[in-house]
């Protein structure tokens, strides 16, 4: 197979695991293109890209930046804070005033669930879920699922745990459904109120006690503690979660084993992960960053490939 | 469809053999020089030049493996993308003497794309060509090969259809279907 079933990459939730094995292949190759001299291929020289980021971001925005210039497309850039939006202009108007400058794919990021799947059905464009709200970041995990798999090989039947704030995130929903696709087995662990009500529906194991998730992992996707949440009520002080969820040294030396550590960034250091741990052999956080570059490769080329 | 046969196991033998003398006697040494095979089957085609190079001269010249998906022209222009193979190349392709081996040379497409990727590895001193059967007056780019293992006359309907035992097949066998 060669190509895939979207012609967007809206969500993990529409992907086949043939779709993501395609992906990850095609990864591969791109990650051997980043490490020659000349970092660059001509691909996507006739395809112009519009970064929308309605959210704030580093990581995502500069990965996937580099990753359409590597794959030498003619890219824009467009931030909420600096545009036209502040006078209130809507999503819609926004992007086909983009597309009417002649843009073949859109990625954005937006504050609400449901963005890219509705600018999916009003434009002619490629989109691409950079992650809306609390709902999907299609992306990361394809890039966490990446990363485990040059990491272990074959995912099935590896036990990884997704620790914190699982109700906000959507870190935790997008790497749940790529997880469990590739065959591995998913455990959440947070405090109750950060648990979204029915989790276990989508074929995890909800666990309230972080010692016994880690017991059981092979892997642990820590999650940021998203600070503006603490107004929320969710639980008492950062102190507190930090002293009953936080990943420490010496939490990790009394279970003798060895945990392999991810995060998504960015980290707050000493509250859900201490600085020894996050820097740490085992740790493939700064991994995750080089593989997202070819994850997002792969997913800008097999979608631009397709549209012919 | 007719198939005609153009080089069975024993005459491949002897074209291999004769590619790697017409190297040794076009070249003083192999120190400075290395051997990418195209894949998929350009591949398998350098891995034997290769050795039958060393089988004779004793010397045996670093091999890599190119990949030229991400440089081909006809991407988007074809209805489905091409699927990317490995490329390895572990070592500098600066100041090298480079012999660009693949099967078959047709339109010149593919070694067009695979100049392209080379010099993403380096600027190479030389770079040389050695295909195993040149389907001649087809070329669509101003390209030609150094060494040629066949040359053929063939119409733009027929094929050329390399098995090769590294495939997975019985015995080697290069045929033209019409």
């Amino acid at each position: 197979m060669s190509q895939l079933s979207q012609s967007h990459l809206l969500g993990i939730k529409d992907l086949t695991s043939e779709d993501i094995q395609l992906i990850f292949e095609t990864a591969d190759n791109f990650k051997e293109v980043i490490n020659r001299p000349i970092k660059k291929v001509p691909s996507l020289r006739d395809i112009t890209i519009a970064n929308l980021f309605f959210e704030n971001s580093t990581r995502t925005r500069l990965s996937f930046e580099l990753a359409e210039k590597r794959l030498s497309a003619d890219v824009i850039n467009f931030s909420s804070s600096t545009s036209s939006v502040k006078k209130g202009e809507t999503l819609l108007d926004t992007v086909n005033n983009v597309l009417a400058m002649k843009v073949d794919m859109i990625v954005i990021r937006h504050s609400s669930p449901g963005a890219p799947h509705f600018l999916s059905k009003h434009i002619e464009a490629n989109i691409i879920n950079a992650g809306d709200g609390t709902h999907e970041h299609p992306t990361q995990a394809l890039l966490d699922a990446f990363s485990l798999r040059l990491k272990f090989g074959d995912l099935t039947g590896l036990k990884v745990a997704i620790i914190g704030d699982i109700l906000h995130s959507r870190v935790a929903l997008s790497n749940i459904l790529a997880l469990k696709k590739l065959g591995a087995e998913v455990m959440v662990c947070g405090p109750n109120t950060l648990m979204p009500p029915h989790v276990e529906e989508l074929g995890v194991v909800k666990e309230l006690d972080v010692r016994n998730a880690l017991q059981w992992c092979d892997v642990a996707n820590v999650l940021r503690i998203q600070l503006e949440r603490q107004q929320g009520g969710y639980f008492p002080s950062l102190r507190e979660y930090s002293l009953y969820y936080g990943i420490n040294r010496k939490l990790l030396d009394s279970l003798n084993k060895e945990i392999t550590i991810m995060h998504p960034g960015p980290i707050n250091r000493g509250v859900e992960i201490d600085s020894d741990v996050a820097d740490s052999q085992h740790s493939l956080i700064l991994q995750q960053v080089e593989n997202g570059v070819a994850i997002r490769m792969a997913i800008l080329y097999l979608l631009a490939g397709a549209t012919s | 469809m007719q198939k005609k046969l153009l080089l069975d196991e024993k005459l491949l033998n002897i074209t291999i053999h004769r590619l790697a003398q017409q190297l040794i006697e076009n070249h003083p040494d192999f120190e400075n020089t290395v051997i990418i095979g195209l894949q998929p089957r350009g591949v398998f085609v350098a891995n034997q030049i290769a050795t039958s190079l060393e089988e004779m001269s004793g010397e045996k010249p670093p091999l890599g493996e190119l990949d030229t998906t991400f440089h081909r022209d006809d991407f988007r222009r074809r209805e489905k993308p091409v699927k990317a193979s490995k490329t390895d190349i572990p070592f500098l392709l600066e100041n090298k003497n480079v012999i660009l081996v693949d099967d078959v040379l047709y339109t010149g497409r593919t070694v067009r794309a695979a100049m392209d990727a080379l010099i993403t590895f380096g600027r190479p001193e030389k770079v040389e060509l050695l295909v195993l059967v040149n389907r001649m007056y087809q070329r669509e780019l101003p390209i030609e090969p150094h060494f040629v293992g066949r040359n053929v006359q063939t119409l733009e309907s027929q094929r050329v259809l390399v098995e090769l035992k590294e495939q997975g097949l019985k015995k080697d066998s290069i045929w033209l279907v019409t």
